[in-house]
C-alpha cells in the first residue's frame, strides 16, 4: 500500500515541481530583456549609458596643460609624449606637442592620477577600431601655444564636455565614425 | 488525392493520360506539402531562437527581415555554402542515405496531416496507423547515421535514439487508441459522410477528445510527453546530449546533410503538435459551425485552417517552452519514466476509457456534464498557472513587460541628448563635493 501511494505522490510531486519551473520560464515571456541593442538600437549613446568613472580612451586639455610632463613621466608603457620648449624671444615656455598613442595605451590611469590640472582625463570613448592604426596617435596641440599656469588650490575649472577633445580626434567630419545615431532599423 | 483522381477520371482521357496527369498531380501536391512543411520548420527555427532569447532575458535573433522571421533562410544559405564532409572511415553510401532516411520519415507523414477541412494531402483511412508507421522510418535514418559515421558519439546516439524511439512508441500508440476508440475511426480528417477523428469531434473545447473525459486528458498528457521523447527533444534529447556526445548522431555531418536532420526535427514538433491538434483539440472545426457548413463555404474553411494552425502553433510553442525549461533526463530516468509510469497509465487510462464508454452512453447528461467538469478543471489548472506565473514575476520584483517581440527602443534617441555635456569636470584637487 505504501509503494502504491509513494508511486501516486511522485507524480503529483513531478507535476505540481515542473509546472512550477514551467511558470517561472513563461514569467520570463513578459519581462523585459537585459539585453542592450547595441550600436544601434540603444536608448542613448552606449558612451553617455557608462558609468562616471568609467575609463575610455585619454584626452587632454591642452588649454589646462601646465608642461610638467608628469604623464608622460607616470606612463608605464611611454604612449604619450609631450614637447615643450621655451620661446627664445618671450622667454615663455610653449607646448609644442602633446600625442597620446591610443593603440598602446593600457587605460591603467596612472597619467590621470598624477595631472596637477586635471588637463588629461578618460573619456568615455572607447570605439577606436580604425582601419589604419597611425590615426590613433592622437596629436591634442596643433601649434605650439603657451602652458597653463598651475592650478589654485580649491579652484574649479569647467572645460570642455568629457570626450569633445578626443572625439574630434577619432572621428574627424571627413571620414566615417563609428554609428552615432541611436534608433531606427539598421 | 481522391477529389482529383476522380475529377480526372471524368475527364475521360483515356487510362494512359489520365495516368500521367494524375502522376504530375501528385508530384505537383507532394512539393507543395514539402515546401509547407519545409516552411513551417524553418520557421520554427526562428520561433524557438526567440523564445530561447526571452527565457533568457536575452532578445534573439531579429535583424533578419521583419522581426528576425527570415533568419532561417539566413542560416540555410550559410549550411548551404559550407562544405559537404563525409569522413574517410565513414560508410560513404550509408552516410549520405541517413538524412534523407530521416527527412522521409517525418515529411512524409506530412501526407496524411490536415491543414484544414479538405485541405489534406491524402486522407487515408488508416491516417493514424500510417502517420505512427511512417515516422519510424526515421529511426532508421538516425541509427544509419550513427552508424555510418564510424564515430563513438555517433554510434552511441543513435543507439539511444533507437532506444528511446521503440520504447516510447508504446505509450504514444496506447494514448492515441483511447481517441482512436472514441471515434471509431483511423482517419484524422474525414468529413461528415466518413467520420474520421476531427470530425466526430467539436468546435468547442468541452467537445475535444482531450476534455472528454478524464482518462483522455492524461492520454493527452501522455501522448504529448511520448511525441517529445520521440522527436529527441529535450529534456529526451539523450541522442544528442552535448555534454556527452558532443552532437550524438550527426557529429559528423556537416552542410546541407546536418540541415537535413535539423529540418526533420524540426518539422517533427510540428508534425507532433499537429497530431495532438487533430487527436485532442478538435482539429480545424469551428466553434457553433456544422461539418456541412463548413464544407460548403470556402471562407470557413479557411478559418478552420486558420484555428488549426493556431492550436499547432500553440502546443509547437509549448515544445519550445518545454525544451528551455527543463534539464535533460539520465538513461536510466528516461526508461523508468517510459516504462514505470508512462505504459501503464496509458494502459488504465485506455481500459478507463474502454469502461466509460460501456458505462455512460454518449450524448446523455451524465456524459455532458463530465466534459464540462474535465473542461473547468483543466480551465482552473490553467488559472493557477497563470497566478503562479504572476507570482514569480512579483516575487523577483519585475514588472510586466508585453512588448514580447522585444523589437528595442526604436526611435526613442534624441540628438540633443549626444550633444548634452557630460557634466562639469572637476579638477581632481578641487573640492570634494558640490
Amino acid at each position: 500500500m505504501g509503494a502504491l501511494v509513494n508511486y501516486f505522490a511522485a507524480i503529483g510531486r513531478s507535476f505540481v515541481t515542473l509546472g512550477d519551473g514551467l511558470a517561472v520560464t513563461f514569467s520570463y515571456m513578459f519581462r523585459k530583456p537585459i539585453t542592450i541593442q547595441y550600436p544601434d538600437r540603444t536608448k542613448l549613446p552606449v558612451t553617455s549609458m557608462l558609468p562616471a568613472r568609467s575609463r575610455g580612451i585619454l584626452e587632454m586639455d591642452a588649454g589646462l596643460c601646465t608642461g610638467c610632463t608628469m604623464c608622460a613621466k607616470q606612463c608605464p608603457i611611454d604612449c604619450i609624449h609631450i614637447e615643450v620648449k621655451k620661446d627664445e624671444e618671450t622667454k615663455q615656455r610653449m607646448l609644442t606637442s602633446v600625442i597620446i598613442d591610443a593603440a598602446k595605451c593600457m587605460f591603467c590611469g596612472l597619467c590621470v592620477e598624477a595631472c596637477p590640472s586635471g588637463a588629461i582625463r578618460h573619456s568615455h570613448e572607447f570605439e577606436g577600431a580604425m582601419y589604419d592604426v597611425q590615426r590613433l596617435m592622437l596629436s591634442f596641440v596643433d601649434q605650439p601655444r603657451p602652458v597653463a599656469k598651475p592650478p589654485k588650490k580649491d579652484a574649479e575649472v569647467v572645460t570642455a564636455p568629457l570626450g569633445s577633445f578626443v572625439r574630434k580626434m577619432l572621428y574627424p567630419a571627413d571620414r566615417q565614425g563609428p554609428p552615432r545615431t541611436g534608433g531606427g532599423s539598421p | 488525392m481522391e477529389f482529383i483522381y476522380n475529377y480526372l477520371s471524368g475527364l475521360e482521357l483515356g487510362p494512359w493520360a489520365t495516368s500521367i496527369l494524375f502522376a504530375m498531380a501528385v508530384l505537383v501536391v507532394a512539393a507543395a506539402v514539402f515546401l509547407v512543411a519545409l516552411t513551417i520548420a524553418g520557421f520554427l527555427v526562428v520561433v524557438e531562437r526567440r523564445v530561447a532569447g526571452r527565457v533568457q532575458s536575452r532578445i534573439g535573433p531579429n535583424r533578419v527581415g521583419p522581426f528576425g522571421v527570415l533568419q532561417w533562410l539566413a542560416d540555410g544559405l550559410k549550411l548551404f555554402m559550407k562544405e559537404d564532409l563525409v569522413p574517410a572511415q565513414a560508410d560513404g553510401p550509408m552516410f549520405r542515405l541517413a538524412p534523407y532516411l530521416v527527412m522521409v520519415g517525418v515529411f512524409a507523414a506530412f501526407a496524411s496531416v490536415p491543414f484544414g477541412m479538405l485541405l489534406i494531402a491524402s486522407d487515408l483511412n488508416v491516417g493514424i496507423l500510417y502517420i505512427l508507421a511512417i515516422t519510424s522510418v526515421a529511426t532508421v535514418g538516425i541509427l544509419m547515421s550513427g552508424w555510418a559515421s564510424n564515430n563513438k558519439w555517433s554510434l552511441l546516439g543513435g543507439i539511444r535514439s533507437t532506444a528511446q524511439i521503440v520504447s516510447y512508441e508504446v505509450p504514444a500508440a496506447l494514448s492515441i487508441l483511447s481517441v482512436v476508440m472514441l471515434a471509431g475511426s483511423l482517419q484524422m480528417s474525414g468529413t461528415a459522410s466518413s467520420p474520421g477523428i476531427i470530425s466526430s469531434q467539436g468546435g468547442w473545447p468541452w467537445d475535444w477528445y482531450a476534455f472528454y473525459n478524464p482518462f483522455t486528458l492524461v492520454a493527452f498528457a501522455i501522448y504529448f510527453t511520448s511525441a517529445v521523447a520521440e522527436g529527441n527533444r529535450t529534456p529526451f534529447d539523450l541522442p544528442e546530449a552535448e555534454s556527452e556526445l558532443v552532437a550524438g548522431f550527426n557529429t559528423e555531418y556537416s552542410g546541407m546533410r546536418f540541415a537535413g536532420f535539423f529540418l526533420a526535427e524540426f518539422a517533427n514538433v510540428y508534425l507532433m503538435s499537429a497530431i495532438a491538434t487533430t487527436l485532442f483539440f478538435g482539429g480545424w472545426q469551428i466553434p457553433a459551425v456544422s461539418l456541412a457548413a463548413q464544407a460548403a463555404s470556402f471562407w470557413l474553411r479557411l478559418v478552420g485552417l486558420a484555428i488549426f494552425v493556431a492550436k499547432a502553433a500553440v502546443l509547437c510553442f509549448v515544445v519550445v517552452w518545454i525544451r528551455w525549461t527543463f534539464p535533460r533526463l539520465r538513461v536510466d530516468q528516461l526508461m523508468s519514466l517510459c516504462y514505470r509510469y508512462l505504459v501503464p497509465i496509458a494502459f488504465a487510462c485506455l481500459a478507463g476509457n474502454a469502461v466509460y464508454l460501456l458505462v455512460i452512453p454518449a450524448g446523455s447528461t451524465v456524459d455532458n456534464v463530465i466534459h464540462w467538469i474535465t473542461t473547468g478543471s483543466f480551465g482552473l489548472l490553467v488559472l493557477v498557472f497563470l497566478w503562479r506565473v504572476r507570482f514569480h514575476i512579483k516575487r523577483s520584483g519585475d514588472r510586466l513587460d508585453f512588448d514580447l517581440l522585444a523589437r528595442g527602443e526604436k526611435g526613442s534617441f534624441d540628438p540633443a541628448i549626444q550633444a548634452r555635456p557630460y557634466g562639469k569636470f572637476r579638477r581632481r584637487h578641487g573640492k570634494e563635493s558640490a
